[in-house]
């Protein structure tokens, strides 16, 4: 009989639990510490705000989120899942995962206070998820080193190839880079075709329209080329990741990083940050406008999400101006919301100030891409890196599987 | 007489073979079937159920050969496959290195086992952890190799970044925590042998090298096979330390099949291309392994 008595006690938590219509459960790749704090504090200002949902929060590691998402979503689907723009958002779009979350859009009036993200998360003229924080690209360099050498921020290609000479002369790494991971070498050819070639053909590019043997390309090989055979960039940066690659400007042996704002909680314990500072990768064709990488990190409805209803709430919460600001101030990201408070943190308010001016926002490569795609291309890049002399060779193999991945 | 009486005999042993057999069908017979199949088709890993709109799957098409095809075609695949064979071949050393070790450390004195226990060492390791301290001993700037070639006045190699030397070193590497186990196999082996074939050896006037190749290594024949079949089924899916040290890179140079798999399927969305791999692997294997089997039972036949 006691038996029976807890077993009854313990199916009735037990339904409870799951019969709760309050319950609301978050899959989140917001791990480490400081990334970890700017989500549990933007949870924190929902659940104030809405005392009757309680929010179950699911964490995995940054990088194991990327594998487990395409399981659970199928498998377990979640509420609200933590993702990406552009193609890794539209893949799942594609997939018929992600819900349309139009409405949210409209009814929070994301629509006005979010329109600089619009287009990252619309497929089609609908909506799939909303952002909730981004971050800029560009060059963080050793502001005393420059200062020692009497070297000024370049302010066109030319310049730039100077600051490199004077800075090699010098005995200073002009640019340091870790490449075993390949995505940092896909920031150096996102920002050389940009500047070359424009957003349109970049973004055609990315989307597997244009061809990697397509005659206009030359000039971003060219113009890498110039950086690389000078030697320029880190020796032997193949062996090392972005944060191996860290060292070299910590320690003052080199100059500048392209790199993305994530870089500065580095920069901070390491106790450089007074020595660092940040500019905007100069313009390098005249009459091109000055696009920008500025990923975006998005949150979004599975199609498998049982609570709906206090899903969409939890989206449309990224509208309050305080819990948007401290989420991305915590996360160190810019807000995507304009009516946030303008960020404090000085690389940030460089970042904000860019981003508002640039003429268009790119993801990255490897998320402007496909996964496969992205993955072929970052390998020659590369591989271009370190044996400039197989041009041909590398642009044929990428553009071999464009053609697989896309046909034609 | 009942059927079961009168065929209990011949029916029982299915019985007791009967959860093992089970087993054996749902892990790994199955998945091996299934595997085959899947390389026959494109598939992105997501459901298979979903249609497009002219009602034909969306993620899961039938290719037939179309995977293998590409596979052939694939500058990355015959990187992978002869990176493949240059584990095979190297990592063969490791057994008469593990002989070396054992041989060595046989020895009885005052201490001996925590010596031994010191060798057992990197066998007790993590790879990954070794593939990380291997990767800081590589650094050209700041590794221990790196600062003994400046220590000479040399430029240090930067053995992962370089395309000719990285899967030599990542072999090199997985030698450290192999050498102990062969070693580990050598040891259990010598404490078996017969004294009195040694006695007998020693009578007849045999030493050293002699003695080593017609007494004792006969008598190890046992240790030694299992020591190959490790050493060869580890080198077929040496994947850890890859992974660890140079994430298949520079540019997939040192990408070896099960890697190629591994990125395929999971990184790639292409689950029938990577399964396709995986059955090339499955093929590599079973050549070896049937040749392997072949020669134990000629032996074994001869023997008796």
């Amino acid at each position: 009989m006691r038996i029976l008595k807890y077993l009854f006690i313990l199916s009735t938590i037990f339904a409870s639990s799951i019969s709760s219509a309050g319950t609301l459960v978050v899959n989140s790749n917001q791990s480490g510490e400081s990334s970890e704090a700017g989500f549990n504090a933007y949870v924190a200002a929902f659940e104030a705000a809405h005392p009757d949902i309680d929010v179950q929060v699911n964490l995995t590691e940054h990088e194991a989120y990327k594998t487990a998402i395409r399981n659970f979503l199928v498998a377990e689907a979640p509420d609200v899942a933590i993702w990406f723009a552009g193609n890794r958002m539209k893949f799942f779009v594609d997939q018929g995962l992600f819900m349309d979350v139009s409405d949210v859009w409209a009814d929070a009036d994301l629509n006005n206070i979010m329109s600089s993200s619009k287009a990252s998360l619309s497929v089609e003229g609908k909506q799939y998820g909303v952002p909730w924080g981004y971050y800029q690209w560009g060059v963080y360099y050793r502001k005393d080193i420059f200062d020692n050498l009497g070297l000024n921020v370049p302010k066109d290609w030319a310049e730039f190839k100077w600051v490199c000479a004077m800075l090699k002369k010098n005995g200073i790494t002009p640019i340091t880079i870790g490449t075993k991971y390949l995505w940092t070498a896909a920031g150096w050819f996102d920002y050389l075709n940009l500047r070359i070639n424009g957003y349109a053909f970049h973004m055609g590019l990315t989307a597997g329209k244009i061809s990697y043997e397509d005659s206009r390309l030359d000039a971003v090989f060219d113009a890498w080329r110039e950086l690389i055979e000078p030697g320029y960039f880190l020796e032997d940066h193949a062996t090392y990741s972005w944060q191996e690659a860290q060292a070299p400007q910590i320690n003052g042996e080199a100059a500048m990083y392209l790199i993305g704002n994530f870089y500065v909680p580095t920069l901070e314990s390491a106790g450089v940050v007074d020595k660092m500072d940040f500019f905007q990768f100069p313009p390098i064709k005249p009459g091109v406008g000055m696009y920008e990488d500025a990923p975006t990190d998005t949150m979004h409805i599975p199609s498998g999400a049982k609570n709906v209803v206090d899903a969409k709430k939890f989206l449309a919460f990224m509208s309050d101006p305080s819990a948007a600001t401290n989420w991305a101030k915590m996360g160190g990201m810019l807000s995507p919301n304009s009516l946030a408070d303008a960020p404090t943190d000085r690389f940030q308010q460089m970042g904000f100030a860019m981003l508002n001016a640039a003429d268009g926002l790119a993801q990255f490569y490897d998320r402007d891409a496909n996964p496969d795609m992205a993955k072929a291309g970052m390998e020659g890049f590369q591989e271009f890196m370190v044996k400039p002399d197989r041009e041909a060779k590398v642009r044929a193999r990428m553009e071999k599987e464009r053609r697989r991945i896309y046909g034609e | 007489m009942t059927f079961w009486q009168r065929n209990q005999l011949r029916i029982a042993p299915f019985y007791f073979l009967a959860p093992g057999l089970m087993l054996f069908l749902i892990y790994v017979i199955y998945p091996i079937i299934d595997s085959i199949w899947v390389s026959f088709h494109e598939w992105n890993g997501m459901s298979k159920d979903l249609l497009k709109a002219d009602g034909t799957p969306k993620n899961w098409k039938w290719v037939g050969f179309g995977n293998y095809i590409d596979l052939f075609q694939d500058e990355d695949f015959y990187v992978a496959f002869f990176n493949n064979v240059r584990w095979l071949i190297l990592s063969l050393l490791v057994i008469p290195l593990g002989l070396a070790l054992a041989l060595f450390l046989n020895q009885d004195f005052k201490g001996m086992r925590y010596i031994k226990s010191l060798f057992y060492f990197p066998f007790v390791i993590n790879l990954v952890v070794v593939g990380l301290i291997f990767a800081w001993f590589y650094n050209p700037k700041y590794g221990l190799l790196g600062q003994a070639f400046s220590g000479l006045g040399l430029k240090p190699i930067p053995i992962l970044s370089d395309e000719l030397y990285a899967t030599y070193g990542i072999i090199f590497a997985s030698f450290w925590p192999s050498i102990a186990y062969t070693m580990i196999i050598y040891i259990t082996g010598l404490t078996g042998i017969n004294r009195e074939m040694i006695e007998a050896g020693r009578i007849d006037g045999a030493s050293g090298f002699k003695m080593l190749w017609h007494i004792i290594l006969p008598q190890l024949k046992p240790a030694t096979l299992i020591a190959v079949v490790v050493t060869i089924v580890g080198a077929l899916r040496s994947f850890d330390l890859i992974a660890i040290m140079t994430a298949g890179g520079p540019w997939g140079s040192t990408k070896v099949l099960a890697y190629k798999m591994y990125e395929e399927a999971l990184f790639n969305f292409r689950m029938g291309y990577g399964a396709a791999v995986a059955t090339i692997l499955f093929l590599l294997m079973d050549i070896y392994i049937a040749y392997f089997l072949y020669n134990l039972f000629k032996n074994e036949r001869g023997a008796k």
